[in-house]
């Protein structure tokens, strides 16, 4: 057995019952990331710092002071900030940047114990679903529909992440959730992806995206895994004035499996038209093994559902119309060459057009429009207005005793790198149409491994849980976990 | 509503991104497709409905007003593409 297949929770025993070290362990990850360029998921390897973590984690196991995440292998999402590490957020903007400082996630997670092999591709500043986006160029999933050799999208924004831990370069890695990044490429790849409670882990040192929305989250290869990372990230922060002040649980203790008489609402508007036959089987398949664990299944409404995207395609570009101002070619990052006689204004406009893809420039300016004058009641109100609503949506549901909502991931399995280039911006949209109202109330959601599609794809369904009820949540994923049996691992061909 | 390419060239212009005369007509009818659907916002009765200001209630925290992390230039400026004399460099703004 090579080490680097291992899950968090078996790497943990292994090394403290001395039947390997983190050196061997962070070897075989660091020899995975070597053979698997072809995936394109690790775009910043940093061995030369994972051996060095790995030694400071071996004296740590042998002094008897080893938290669980101790000489653990991660990745780290390019979009957190590590200190003299590239983190460029998959930007030509960024270009260069080393920051001089450590995301308050990463740093929480390296005085764990835990071991970075490097940073991973995403879409370009987290905006995407299917990593296509990224200055770094596509990640390819590990995963194939059987023989077929079609390269296929890991989903996004997280999508090297995904890959990463689907292809086991790692055994967990960082993820971030605006509106499904973790849980639409969870939910592609066949690992488990946790989007926090907005508040629940710090975004300090997290390179924003769009801040009332943006969440790190945990990505690994079983919810057990997921519920020792999500510890190890989650707390309070004085340094992200909307980082929850709200003692962190062991979740791990709290994944006892037992769900009964446990509330699950299946909320009608979720059925969408021309959902594909083998996601709907799926959810009527969740629904069936939640009830068999002893869950008490009941059908809810949440009637603003619908418009939930179109709010997102409001508040998102305007938040990131806002934050990504500072990209101005003067604090850090690229400058574009300017001509004789060009001035500041000249300066800004050349350098935001060469470093910014196509994607991140329409967002921008989306953003910019419903935010300018004449403009703002009617879209950014609206949508804000919206958003209570939805809100609402959920409140009321939880205030008639549902504990957890069960809901497909994603409206279709992985599809094909490029098969959505011709589709109008919108189109790509609509993969996030059963995560993003979550980022839009604020809640968690996880994604868990349910099935394989007919072509051998796996396929996801989420859980939304109550604010801050991460642990009740990871418990009931663990629960659906066990009855789905998911076990599925994409065939090496890199 | 529709944006023309009058309209692009000006959010363009506001976002601060330079967008080429010919790219323009293209970018109008991205920006249409993508409030086409945000259009949809229109259906929903939001009479007294208060716009969201924060998804988790929370109180802002105060703190002392002190230096926290200050007096450390050379790192501030430790990315910048053009730094001279303890200062970012940028082309004259002031004639």
């Amino acid at each position: 057995m090579t080490l680097n297949t291992l899950t968090i929770a078996a790497a943990r025993d292994g090394l403290r019952a001395g039947e390997f070290t983190a050196a061997e362990l962070t070897d075989a990850c660091l020899s995975a990331v070597d053979a698997a360029r072809a995936l394109n998921a690790v775009v910043h390897p940093t061995p030369d710092l994972a051996r060095a973590q790995a030694a400071a984690a071996d004296a740590r196991l042998k002094a008897g002071d080893a938290p669980d995440l101790c000489g653990i292998p991660l990745g780290i999402k390019d979009l957190f900030c590590t200190e003299g590490v590239p983190s460029q957020a998959a930007s030509n903007i960024l270009t260069g940047f080393r920051p001089e400082y450590e995301s308050t996630v990463t740093r929480q997670l390296f005085d764990a114990g835990a071991v970075m092999v490097g940073k991973l591709n995403m879409d370009e500043f987290a905006m995407g679903s299917s990593n296509e986006t990224s200055a770094y160029g596509n990640v390819v999933s590990p995963w194939r529909r059987g023989n077929d050799t079609t390269a296929l999208t890991p989903g996004g924004s997280s999508g090297g992440s995904a890959a990463a831990v689907s292809a086991d370069l790692c055994l967990a890695a960082t993820g971030t959730d605006t509106g499904g990044s973790i849980r639409q490429p969870a939910a592609f790849t066949g690992i488990v992806g946790l989007k926090p409670t907005y508040g629940r882990c710090s975004r300090w040192g997290i390179i924003a995206f769009a801040s009332s929305l943006d969440q790190a989250g945990p990505m690994a290869k079983t919810v057990r895994d997921t519920a020792i990372l999500m510890r190890a990230m989650a707390g309070h922060d004085p340094r992200d004035s909307t980082s929850a002040d709200i003692p962190v649980p062991d979740y791990e203790s709290m994944l006892t499996g037992d769900i009964r008489g446990r509330v699950i609402g299946i909320p009608r508007e979720y059925r969408m038209d021309g959902m594909p036959a083998e996601i709907e089987a799926l959810w009527a398949e969740g629904r069936r093994m939640l009830a068999d664990a002893g869950a008490v299944i009941r059908d809810i409404s949440l009637p603003h559902t619908k418009y939930a995207l179109p709010a997102y395609y409001v508040i998102a570009p305007a938040e990131a119309s806002s934050n990504l101002a500072r990209y101005d070619g003067v604090r850090y990052g690229h400058r574009a060459a300017l001509s004789q006689g060009d001035g500041i204004v000249d300066l800004y406009e050349k350098t935001r057009a060469e470093g910014f893809g196509p994607e991140v420039r329409r967002r921008i300016m989306v953003g910019t429009y419903v935010l300018s004058a004449g403009f703002y009641d009617a879209f950014y109100n609206r949508a804000r207005k919206v958003r209570t609503l939805i809100k609402r949506d959920f409140e009321t549901v939880f205030a008639e005793g549902v504990d957890a909502i069960l809901t497909p991931a994603t409206p279709s399995a992985a599809f094909g790198l490029g098969e959505m280039a011709s589709a109008d911006p919108v189109q790509m949209y609509l993969n996030d149409v059963f995560t993003v109202t979550v980022n839009l109330a604020g809640l968690p959601g996880i994604s868990v491994p349910a099935g394989l599609d007919p072509q051998g794809l796996p396929l996801g369904l989420q859980l939304i849980g109550r604010p801050w009820a991460e642990g009740e949540l990871l418990n009931t994923a663990h629960a659906l976990e066990r009855a789905a049996g998911f076990v599925a691992k994409p065939a090496r061909w890199w | 509503m529709t944006i023309d390419t009058d309209t692009a060239r000006k959010v363009a212009h506001l976002a601060r991104i330079r967008v080429a005369e010919a790219d323009l007509p293209a970018l109008a009818g991205e920006f249409n497709a993508i409030l086409g659907f945000i259009a949809q916002l229109d259906e929903v009765d939001v009479t007294g409905v208060e716009p969201m200001v924060s998804v988790t209630p929370m109180t802002l925290k105060l703190r002392a007003d002190t230096v926290t992390e200050g007096g450390q230039p050379a790192r501030v400026l430790s990315n910048a593409p053009d730094a001279r004399e303890g200062f970012f460099a940028v082309p004259k703004v002031v004639e």
